[in-house]
């Protein structure tokens, strides 16, 4: 364990943590309307990944928050979206599911389950023959694991040797459905081994997701195809925030509690003894500023303007066409 | 020049003038296309351009657009329109959309081309026209292509345009021999003046542009000089050259191999009753394909479409029946 890594990984974890209560704190005094699915609980996942993959394309499922914190994009301009704010990182009119940057090669928030898997495929094709060997990196749930568009998606990757790590979070939960009643694996990365590279590992420790990413890195970088990870995670709060949860017991959150990540890591680096208490209290206060801004921002920015409804449909050249 | 050999044309063109460029779908490469418009592509540009698919249309599509993201212009030739609904969460999820939900910050400049309507005895699973599909989703642009000229013309428009279009061919078009316009000037959204008349405007688009122009000939002998108009652009609807045409006709005739019940000619009604009703003499007829699964039998199939002696007939009777 590296200090300023550790660091840095508790700073982005707890920053994703206090931004989704915070979101939550906003939906239930309704500033914050329609689907909001928190990452409460899957952090590790969220920080590990977008820390070790630090170059080329993400493509991510809807529960992207705080990938997208991660990945660098400023938490108020999240925030803002999520508000429906004009500042807000697709000027309102995505919302939570639809945080898009290409200055950060982050094209996140595809909230049509595994509909983004076949676009990182191409991508990943294009940038194999653009000799970009950074490659793409898409990151999708246990649900997306059923899907035909996942299945396509492998095969691809795999016949074509594309440069793209396939990453699932396995919280064994679709919604309300537990993966063990539709599908025949529990542990998912069975379902790609015969196409590629595939391992399982504990999604709610950060260290190990950087350094099962990191590796898969090393191997889609050296042009030897596809890699596959699934992490096992655990959300602690419902699918989003209209779903009560009442499919789980107390029983089975509070054993995936008690590996909380972010808890976790701060214990673990005490007890080494390589980062100090006194790191984590200014981190905390930090996170609380950083938040508490992101809340102030989107609540004081403006709504869109009504012109903005026919904007962005498509191109200049192309609007001037319509009637 | 055959028709599927504008479509090569530009094709060829686009991936000479941009290594962007690239094609891929099914039998597009080693097998030349199964109405053989890419052609010779393979071995001119090479396999990472000319991209031989799985059959898995979602992911010719979805690849596509990640390919587009990436700052490809690739262009997407599925089977036959048919195929085309295995892909439709890209083409309408996807693609149509990013750009609106990104805040304007994704741009998919992406060609997906699609033969499709009534050919010859291919049953129902494989004769369809879903332009109206297509042409009702904001976000996309449809383009279809009646003859050589606007095949190549709007179909390289197509490709260099940065946002989602989808290109419609008609199956029976590819091996015909077409005259081809060189044309200085061209507005891949502009409808064409196929004929000028006085007496009655006809609409029509794709294959149906050669019934109505056989059914023009029986028309002349009866007197009536017919104006036609091909559309080329499903979406936008070049409605400013309908209406000015309704202006000098006053009469106006919809001719479509698509199913009546929603299909094209419903839309354009609707906005001819907007914007032309009260230049109209009488009730626009619409001419279209039965509200029938295509039939595999010769004659059931012909009676399920349009063809020029039915347009003749339909007209006619439409005319003595308003007294026009």
């Amino acid at each position: 364990m590296n200090s300023a890594r550790v660091k840095k990984f508790y700073y982005l974890m707890k920053l994703g943590r206090e931004f989704e209560l915070a979101a939550k704190r906003e939906y239930m005094k309704g500033n914050i309307a329609g689907f909001l699915h928190l990452d409460i609980g899957q952090e590790a996942v969220s920080v590990g990944t977008m820390q070790a993959f630090d170059k080329g394309d993400v493509f991510t499922h809807y529960r992207e928050h705080v990938l997208a914190i991660a990945r660098g994009m400023e938490p108020k301009h999240i925030m803002a979206e999520l508000f429906g704010k004009k500042t807000g990182v697709s000027k309102g009119k995505g919302g939570s599911m639809h945080l898009f940057e290409p200055k950060l090669d982050f094209y996140g928030g595809d909230a049509i389950v595994a509909g983004h898997l076949p676009i990182a495929t191409g991508c990943a094709y294009a940038r194999k023959i653009q000799g970009e060997n950074a490659g793409v990196f898409a990151i999708f749930g246990d649900g997306a694991s059923n899907a035909g568009a996942f299945f396509e998606s492998i095969n691809i990757a795999s016949a074509w040797k594309l440069p793209i790590i396939f990453f699932v979070e396995n919280n064994y939960y679709a919604i309300g459905t537990h993966i063990s009643w539709v599908s025949p694996f529990v542990e998912l990365y069975n379902k790609a081994k015969n196409y590629m590279p595939s391992k399982r590992i504990n999604g709610m420790d950060v260290c190990e997701v950087y350094n099962a990413v990191m590796e898969a890195k090393e191997h889609i970088e050296n042009g030897l195809g596809p890699y596959f990870i699934e992490a096992e995670t655990y959300r602690y709060e419902g699918h989003s925030m209209s779903d009560a949860g009442k499919y789980r017991s107390e029983e089975e959150i509070e054993i995936f509690k008690r590996r909380d990540p972010i808890e976790n890591l701060k214990k673990k680096a005490l007890e080494l003894g390589i980062v100090d208490e006194k790191y984590f209290q200014e981190a905390d206060a930090k996170v609380e500023k950083v938040v508490n801004e992101a809340v102030e921002f989107a609540a004081s920015s403006p709504e869109p303007e009504d012109y903005e409804l026919f904007e962005d449909v498509f191109c200049k050249e192309c609007e001037n066409a319509l009637p | 020049m055959l028709y599927r050999e504008a479509l090569n044309k530009a094709i060829d063109e686009s991936m000479a003038a941009d290594e962007s460029v690239v094609i891929l779908g099914e039998d597009v490469g080693r097998y030349g296309g199964s109405y053989r418009v890419s052609e010779g592509l393979f071995s001119k540009y090479g396999e990472k351009r000319v991209i031989d698919t799985p059959i898995a249309e979602l992911s010719i599509v979805g690849n596509a657009i990640g390919m587009a993201i990436a700052g490809l212009r690739p262009i997407a030739e599925i089977m036959t329109v048919n195929f085309s609904l295995l892909a439709m969460d890209q083409i309408i999820n996807h693609a149509a959309k990013f750009r609106y939900m990104s805040g304007g910050k994704m741009t998919i400049p992406l060609t997906i081309r699609m033969p499709g309507g009534v050919s010859r005895q291919l049953a129902a699973q494989h004769s369809e026209n879903y332009e109206t599909l297509y042409s009702s989703i904001p976000g996309l642009i449809v383009l279809a292509a009646s003859n050589a000229t606007y095949a190549y013309y709007g179909l390289k428009s197509a490709i260099f345009l940065n946002d989602p279009v989808v290109f419609l061919e008609h199956e029976l078009l590819y091996p015909m021999e077409m005259e081809f316009k060189e044309l200085k000037n061209f507005d891949p959204f502009k409808a064409e003046i196929v004929k000028e008349g006085k007496d009655l405007t006809i609409i029509t688009y794709l294959k149906m542009r050669y019934d109505v122009l056989e059914a023009e000939k029986e028309l002349r002998k009866a007197g009536i000089d017919v104006e036609i108009i091909d559309l080329n652009s499903l979406r936008p609807l070049d409605i400013e050259t309908i209406a000015n045409s309704i202006k000098k006709t006053k009469k106006c005739v919809i001719v479509e191999e698509d199913h009546k019940t929603g299909g094209m000619g419903a839309e354009i009604v609707a906005q001819i009753q907007e914007k032309c009703f009260y230049d109209l003499d009488a009730p626009v007829l619409r001419i279209a394909g039965e509200d029938v699964p295509i039939p595999y039998n010769r004659k059931l199939e012909l009676l399920s479409i349009p063809t020029p002696d039915k347009i003749v007939k339909k007209i006619l009777k439409w005319k003595a029946e308003n007294g026009i």
